[in-house]
């Protein structure tokens, strides 16, 4: 059994700031972390590595310095790890996006099982795990929280609008992981990041996976960014002070006021 | 263009799974006729990638035969098989009212896209919400929401009738078809919207980006239909205009049973969200990383109660391990409107603010004169809510004695 796991270095946008003044993003500083679903989707792959004794490659598409990502992968228990990074990937969305990592999963041969968070922090799309699927022909089930490998068929806990699902799906087939509540991310020992970097490690270019140029980048995404803007102000709320049982008494009479209490 | 390549190896696999009978098998090799739409169903069953789909350049495409406004009709699942006829979910007739709007401006038909297994008259709510007409595929295969089945049928009646713009609510179910059938359509998809206008005749979709830090406007200039997906409680719910029925297109499209890869095995409706019902909530009593601890995040929850409310929480108060994940409200957690959100401690990030701005009355408290989140209260309070919540729960006891 050969699991391929999608990863994407992300900023950490619980610490992006926007400067009051002018409404932009503050960049700098913002450290780079790995997509928190697709660290709970490289767990999900070890779990099974350890069961089952499966091969496990990690897969990123990004900078060169999205090789962090990669490696800490490895040094989970990977056994390899590949980073499609070429300038012609640049400004890819999400269909563009998942086109290149379904051509870089072909280029890897034979694999069983595909593995990504269910949507990346900084886009909260979710749209390239699916779009992968669509480009590889095979099953898609989003939104697991759950994977279990019998034989060469998988079940999978997955969440539907006000419930959950047990599906039940052969093998070749992606998945898209949620974060179960008692999930705890484990974070590689330096030793294991050390041994990690003798692990093979491939850089691949829009030419080595085959992937067509016109299909890639901005010229090959059909979405464009048209404009990006601070969000709207509106109009300042009535705003009151005071003591804390002057407030409580401010809000009870808002309360009443619109009817959300008897007067 | 499809091909099939020197590969194929007559298996045959292909040949059923055509929903419109486009293939056949001479010489055992399968060869495809005019019927086909391109929709991929024979792509995904192919065991040996003979068959490939090769997608002509977005540049050349030609737009000029693409009009009107579909919506997906996204209907709740039951929790048995056979079960009574199902509901659809709120969200469609949010995304018809603001369809509609768009249809209008585009001086083009709307339309509901509705697959199921049984249709009890849903082109009665569906019009009354402002559909013109309903493309109805009526089939046992449609009982319960399957990926690959759902996505090839809309594939195929995309490529018969070429709509110009496809809306689908931001459910679960949306975020799991709209990307499939965007990705082999070569279209483009924009998800979570907050706003959808027109410009110069293309959809503008306008969406929180970079975690919802900044907003984007979008737009899928060379391919159609141009496709959004939409958050519940997002857009405004026009009034009703019942009496308006929607027309009926009735579609037949042959679905083959090997096209459901992914087999329900349980299904279970009740303990999904740990019975957090944030999304129907009348009032939500919501805590930001202002409460600090766990411990004193309790005094919300019991204000709550004394409201008839329900606990929500900002995604820096989830991620601080304040509360859990299904209370979490914003563009990561859930959409809300109550008719009063009340909330403590909140700064008012823009991906939690995109979350609960349409609430009818948002009062919120905060040591922070600056906070974002005055900007869109209609009542400020600046304290400690450490100190008003409890004052509060008083007070509201003392008035209920």
């Amino acid at each position: 059994m050969h699991i391929a796991v999608c990863v994407k270095q992300v900023p950490d946008t619980t610490e992006v700031k926007i400067n009051p003044e002018t409404g932009t993003l503050i960049r700098t500083g913002v450290p780079s972390i790995i997509n928190p679903y697709d660290h709970f989707a490289l767990q999900t792959a070890m779990g099974l590595k350890k069961l089952h004794g499966c091969r496990v490659t990690v897969i990123s598409m990004g900078p060169p310095q999205a090789r962090s990502v990669v490696q800490m992968g490895m040094a989970l228990g990977a056994d390899d790890g590949v980073l499609l990074s070429d300038m012609a990937f640049a400004g890819s969305d999400t269909w563009a996006t998942s086109y290149a990592l379904a051509k870089a999963v072909k280029k890897l041969g034979k694999v069983d099982l595909i593995l990504a968070g269910m949507q990346a922090i900084d886009g909260d799309t979710a749209q390239t795990g699916p779009g992968m699927a669509q480009q590889l022909g095979i099953p898609q089930v989003s939104f697991c929280e759950k994977i279990d490998l019998d034989g060469r068929k998988l079940i999978a806990r997955r969440l539907i609008d006000g419930g959950y699902e047990i599906v039940e799906v052969k093998v070749p087939a992606l998945f898209t992981m949620i974060m179960p509540r008692d999930y705890v991310p484990v974070y590689p020992a330096f030793l294991e990041t050390h041994a990690s970097l003798k692990k093979p490690y491939y850089v691949w270019s829009a030419a080595d996976i085959g992937a067509e140029p016109r299909y890639l980048g901005l010229k090959g995404s059909p979405t464009q960014v048209a404009r990006i803007y601070p969000p709207q102000q509106r109009e300042k709320a009535a705003m009151t002070g005071g003591s804390a049982q002057e407030a409580a008494e401010k809000i009870l009479e808002i309360m009443r006021k619109e009817h959300f209490i008897a007067e | 263009m499809i091909n099939v390549s020197k590969k194929c190896i007559g298996c045959n696999k292909c040949v059923p799974v055509c929903p419109f009978a486009a293939i056949q098998l001479i010489e055992k090799k399968a060869v495809i006729n005019e019927a086909c739409t391109l929709c991929g169903a024979c792509v995904q069953v192919c065991p040996v990638t003979a068959i490939e789909i090769t997608r002509e350049e977005a540049a050349a495409r030609d737009l000029s035969g693409y009009r009107g406004v579909w919506v997906f009709v996204e209907l709740m699942e039951g929790s048995d098989k056979a079960g009574s006829p199902r509901k659809i979910r709120p969200v469609v007739f949010e995304l018809l009212s603001a369809g509609r709007r768009l249809a209008d401006e585009l001086g083009e038909e709307l339309s509901a896209v509705l697959l199921t297994d049984k249709n009890p008259g849903f082109e009665k709510e569906l019009g009354a919400y402002g559909a013109d007409k309903v493309y109805l595929v009526e089939n046992p295969e449609l009982h319960e929401y399957n990926t690959d089945i759902f996505a090839t049928a809309i594939i195929a009646l995309t490529h018969k009738h070429k709509p110009s713009a496809m809306l689908y609510g931001a459910t679960i179910m949306g975020r799991d078809l709209a990307p499939r059938v965007a990705s082999c359509l070569y279209t483009g998809l924009t998800a979570d919207c907050t706003a959808l206008a027109i410009k110069d005749g293309l959809l503008l979709q306008s969406r929180p980006a970079f975690g919802g830090n900044i907003m984007a406007d979008i737009l899928s200039p060379g391919s159609r239909p141009q496709m959004a997906t939409v958050r519940p409680n997002v857009m405004k719910l026009a009034e009703p205009i019942y009496g308006k029925v929607a027309v009926t297109v009735r579609e037949e499209i042959k679905i083959d049973k090997n096209l459901r890869r992914v087999k329900v095995l349980e299904r279970n409706l009740e303990r999904g969200n740990g019975g957090v019902k944030l999304e129907d909530a009348r009032i939500i009593v919501s805590g930001g990383r202002g409460m600090k601890t766990r411990e004193k995040f309790k005094v919300l929850e019991e204000l709550s109660r004394l409201l008839g409310g329900v606990v929500g929480a900002s995604r820096a108060a989830v991620d601080l391990g304040l509360k859990e994940k299904a209370h979490q409200v914003g563009q990561s957690g859930t959409t809300v409107s109550p008719k009063l959100y009340l909330s403590f401690g909140i700064s008012g990030a823009v991906q939690h603010i995109v979350g609960m701005k349409a609430s009818d009355v948002i009062v919120a408290v905060n040591k922070d004169p600056n906070a974002p989140i005055f900007s869109v209260a209609k009542y400020g309070v600046v304290g400690d809510a450490h100190e008003i919540a409890p004052k509060l729960i008083e007070a509201l006891k003392k008035s209920k004695a």
